[in-house]
Formats: C-alpha cells, sequence, structure tokens
C-alpha cells in the first residue's frame, strides 16, 4: 500500500479528532435519564458541627449504633467524637475510645495522664460522613454499589456490594467500616430513613447541646445554611478537592 | 475463508453472546446512571427506596411525654435535664408504644450514664466545664447515682 504525504496528514487529522471524541457521545439516554440529567432535585442535605457545644458525652454516637443496627460492642462506628488536648509544649494527643460511645469520663488519654496545668486548649470534635460532592469512595466502586443520590447523600447498595474494600482506602475521612454482620462497606448516610421523613438525623436528634444540625442546602431560609452562608465555617481536608458538606464551627488546625 | 479460522472465531463470537446474555439476566433493570454522572450516580434505582424503608427507632420526647408520661416529662422539663431526650437514657422507643405490655424500654440505673456528662475533665473554655462535675472516683463511689438524685429532676436544691 503507498501512502502519500497528503494522505497521511488527512488521516493523521481525523484520527485526531476521532480520538478526542469523548466516548460518553456515543452514549444514547432514553427520555426518562435525559430528563433526571437536566432536572434539578430540589434538596441537597449538609451538616453543621459546633465544636464549642461539643461536651463529648457520646449520645450521637451511642443513638446512631441503635438506631442504625450497626453491632454495638464491635469497634465500628459511623459517626464518633474525637478528644483532643493540646499541652504547652504543642503537643497533640487525641483518643476516641469506642468512638466515644460511653463518652469520655477518664482524664487520662491512651492511659497518659496529663496535669491540668500542663493543657494549653482540650475540645471534642464530632465526624461522620461528609457526603462530599466529589466523593472519592463513590469514583474507586468497581461494580456501581455505592452513589451518590440527587439530594446528595453518598449510600450503599447492601445487595450490590462484593465487599472488596477499595472505597475503605479511598475515604480520606476514614469513615467507611466492613459491616460485621453483612460482610459489606458501611457507612454514615445522614440517617437517610430519617431525613426523608421528615425528622433530624438519629445523633441530631440525640444530642442535647445542639452541636449537630442537619440542613438543606438548597433552602436559603434553613437556619444551617444561613449559619453556612453568614459566619465562618470550615471543612475537613479541604486539600483533597472532595468537597465534605459537613461543616465545622470552631476547628482547630490541629484537628485532622 | 478457510474453516480451521472460522471454529474458533465462531467460539468467540458465541462467549461474547454469552456474556451479554448472561448480563442481561444478572443486572436489574433499574440499573443505570440516575442523575447527571456515570462517575457519581450509577447504580440500582430501587435501592434508595430500600433505604428509606428502613425502620426509625428513635421516636422523640414528644411521643413519650404527650401519650403516657406526662409526669415524667412535666418534671424533667422543669428540671436542668430538660435538654436530655427521654431516649437517651432509656433507649430507643420502638415497639414500645404499640405493645399491650409495654415492658421494652430500658431503666439504665448505671452510673456510667451520668458520668458521661458529669465526669469532672477539668477542660477550663469547653461547654464541659460548664457542667458541674464530679469526681466519679470519689463521689459516694459505692452507690449508683439515681439512689440520691432523681434523674428526671436533679436540681439540687429539692434534693
Ligand atoms: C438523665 C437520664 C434520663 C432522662 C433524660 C429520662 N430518664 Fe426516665 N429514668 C432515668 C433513670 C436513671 C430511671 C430509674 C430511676 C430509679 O430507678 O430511681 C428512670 C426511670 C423512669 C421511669 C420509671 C421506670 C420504672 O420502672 O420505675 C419512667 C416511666 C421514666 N423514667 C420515663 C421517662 C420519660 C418519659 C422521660 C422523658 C420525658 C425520661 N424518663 C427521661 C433516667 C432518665
Ligand atoms: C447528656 C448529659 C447529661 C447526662 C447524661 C446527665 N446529666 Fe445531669 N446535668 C446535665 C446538665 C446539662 C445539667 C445542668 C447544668 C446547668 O445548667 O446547671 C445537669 C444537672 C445535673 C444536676 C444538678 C447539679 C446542680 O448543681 O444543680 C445533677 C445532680 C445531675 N445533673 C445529676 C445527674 C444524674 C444523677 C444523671 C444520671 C441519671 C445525670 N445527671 C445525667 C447533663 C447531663
Ligand atoms: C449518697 C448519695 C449520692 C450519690 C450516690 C451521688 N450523689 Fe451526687 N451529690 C450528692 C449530694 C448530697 C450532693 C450535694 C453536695 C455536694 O456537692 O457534694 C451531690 C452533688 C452532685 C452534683 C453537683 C456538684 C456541684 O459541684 O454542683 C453532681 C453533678 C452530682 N452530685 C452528680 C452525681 C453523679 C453523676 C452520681 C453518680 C456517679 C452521684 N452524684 C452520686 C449525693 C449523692
Amino acid at each position: 500500500m503507498s501512502c502519500s504525504r497528503r494522505t497521511l496528514l488527512k488521516n493523521a487529522v481525523k484520527g485526531c479528532v476521532a480520538a478526542s471524541l469523548p466516548v460518553s457521545a456515543f452514549k444514547f439516554l432514553s427520555p426518562a435519564e435525559a430528563r433526571a440529567a437536566v432536572g434539578d432535585p430540589a434538596v441537597r442535605w449538609g451538616f453543621l458541627v459546633d465544636t464549642t457545644k461539643c461536651v463529648g458525652c457520646g449520645m450521637c454516637v451511642k443513638a446512631c449504633k441503635k438506631e442504625n443496627e450497626v453491632p454495638y460492642d464491635a469497634a465500628v462506628t459511623r459517626t464518633w467524637v474525637e478528644r483532643y488536648v493540646i499541652t504547652r509544649d504543642n503537643k497533640s494527643h487525641v483518643d476516641s475510645p469506642m468512638g466515644a460511645r460511653d463518652g469520655f469520663t477518664d482524664q487520662k488519654i491512651d492511659k497518659l495522664e496529663i496535669a491540668p496545668e500542663d493543657i494549653a486548649k482540650a475540645f471534642f470534635v464530632p465526624k461522620l460522613c461528609n457526603q462530599c460532592e466529589n466523593p472519592a469512595c463513590v469514583q474507586v466502586c468497581p461494580v456501581g454499589a455505592t452513589y451518590k443520590t440527587r439530594d446528595g447523600v453518598v449510600l450503599i447498595d447492601r445487595k450490590w456490594c462484593i465487599g472488596c474494600g477499595y472505597c475503605i482506602m479511598a475515604c480520606p475521612y476514614g469513615v467507611r467500616f466492613f459491616h460485621p454482620k453483612y460482610k459489606v462497606a458501611e457507612k454514615c448516610n445522614f440517617c437517610y430513613h430519617r431525613i426523608t421523613k421528615g425528622m433530624d438525623s438519629a445523633c441530631v436528634h440525640a444530642c442535647p447541646f445542639g452541636a449537630r444540625k442537619i440542613g438543606d442546602l438548597k433552602d436559603e431560609n434553613d437556619p444551617v445554611t444561613q449559619v453556612i452562608m453568614n459566619e465562618r465555617v470550615a471543612v475537613l481536608k479541604d486539600e483533597y478537592g472532595t468537597k465534605p458538606q459537613v461543616f465545622y464551627i470552631g476547628l482547630d488546625h490541629n484537628v485532622r | 475463508m478457510k474453516n480451521h479460522v472460522l471454529r474458533p472465531l465462531w467460539v468467540a463470537i458465541a462467549f461474547v453472546a454469552l456474556i451479554f446474555l448472561a448480563r442481561y439476566f444478572l443486572v436489574p433493570s433499574d440499573f443505570g446512571v440516575q442523575g447527571e454522572s456515570f462517575t457519581y450516580n450509577y447504580h440500582r434505582k430501587s435501592n434508595v427506596q430500600e433505604w428509606k424503608d428502613f425502620q426509625v427507632k428513635y421516636l422523640g420526647s414528644d411521643v413519650c411525654v404527650v401519650e403516657c408520661h406526662s409526669e415524667n416529662g412535666e418534671s424533667l422539663m422543669a428540671s436542668p435535664h430538660a435538654i436530655i431526650e427521654c431516649e437517651n437514657c432509656h433507649g430507643p422507643g420502638v415497639d414500645h408504644p404499640e405493645t399491650e405490655e409495654p415492658a421494652a424500654m430500658s431503666v439504665d440505673t448505671s452510673r456510667l450514664l451520668c458520668i458521661r456528662c458529669h465526669a469532672d475533665l477539668n477542660y477550663p473554655g469547653t461547654a464541659r466545664a460548664a457542667i458541674p462535675g464530679i469526681n466519679p472516683d470519689e463521689h459516694n463511689v459505692d452507690s449508683e447515682c439515681v439512689e440520691c438524685h432523681n434523674p428526671h429532676n436533679p436540681d439540687l436544691e429539692e434534693m
């Protein structure tokens, strides 16, 4: 086969154009899918944690485990509370015994006694799934068993999950774990069964001090949205680009 | 084309067809992109409803107080413990109000329940420091807290 310079160049251009066409250009959407793709869902769930109000009682953890049938005595939990004690020599001590299921009842941190006069600052930080806008855990799922709902909550399909554990490794916040009973990945879903019925998440409901709040970020008049818009809030590990939807008041730079 | 070329080709085609056939039967019909992106919204649609149908277990103090326990409710609401939900201390109320013989609730009289909030951790500046604290290793060690304090009305004046 002979090939002139002209045909070679022509074909090269054609080839480049073809190669740069996205695969999605060849994907046909059903009318329902197309409608769903353009339609704007009305709700986007977001969470607000006020660390300055948290006393570390762990009622949230207890309620979460019972509400969501997470094995109570297993060392796994959907939400947990961390205690930070920063000493005057600028060392940071962190613990969360059993995820703070029974609260913090002892001054010792990991068996270490810290004298009150050595403490520069101490505080509690509740953690839960951030329901990221760009969830790394969803991207890595090889079977489509975890996904983002249209109102922004990341769910796990227990029937479809094969338990490979990629998502558990991918989450920068460590919120995922292996469910000891169902043998699938598990994590907080803002109590999807409660919020879709107009109730608060179990942890929000249980917190006596108002340290946890859930709201609709698309509703400008929602108290949670108001705080996030008008006050100084922070998110965890912003640098990962996951766009977390759990916002914190009073977050310290020592919090990891 | 010669036969020995075609035969493996048929085998390969049959194999691919088999995969498509298996896929047709194994993948649920509602599996697909349910939203704007393949990356984040590729899933079985009915799973969303499955999660919505999960059973609610914490019913809220209103249910307890309005329906039966107005006495406990009134005393609690007038006390420094008004902010604590009944179910935080008594466990989830699911199945309890509907049952004929409602014995399902737990009455936790252990010291552990109270020291979640009342163990003095000595962290000035935190909300914890604002709660009256005791040292659980020193404050009446041998008794349950509720032998002396009324959990529904812990006011020290009214002890
Ligand atoms: C701070 C934790 C706490 C809260 C909040 C609380 N309780 Fe109690 N409750 C207790 C404890 C502890 C006892 C057991 C008291 C005892 O044995 O002296 C008890 C006992 C009771 C009893 C009597 C049970 C029995 O067998 O004698 C009832 C009924 C009750 N609570 C209802 C309620 C209701 C209704 C609410 C909410 C309005 C509520 N409680 C809130 C801790 C709590
Ligand atoms: C969820 C946290 C929490 C739990 C659990 C809890 N308390 Fe309290 N308790 C509080 C708060 C908050 C106050 C009120 C502090 C204030 O405003 O002065 C309080 C007040 C009290 C007081 C009154 C102190 C005073 O100076 O008037 C007593 C006594 C008390 N609680 C005993 C108990 C006992 C006994 C239990 C266990 C049955 C218990 N508490 C469980 C949070 C809790
Ligand atoms: C033998 C009875 C008795 C028992 C048991 C008991 N207390 Fe007390 N408690 C008292 C008395 C009396 C006071 C008030 C005098 C005082 O401050 O010591 C008091 C005071 C308190 C105060 C207020 C402290 C302050 O500085 O205002 C709290 C909080 C408290 N108790 C919590 C508890 C908790 C939590 C338990 C269980 C771990 C418990 N108590 C067990 C008798 C008891």
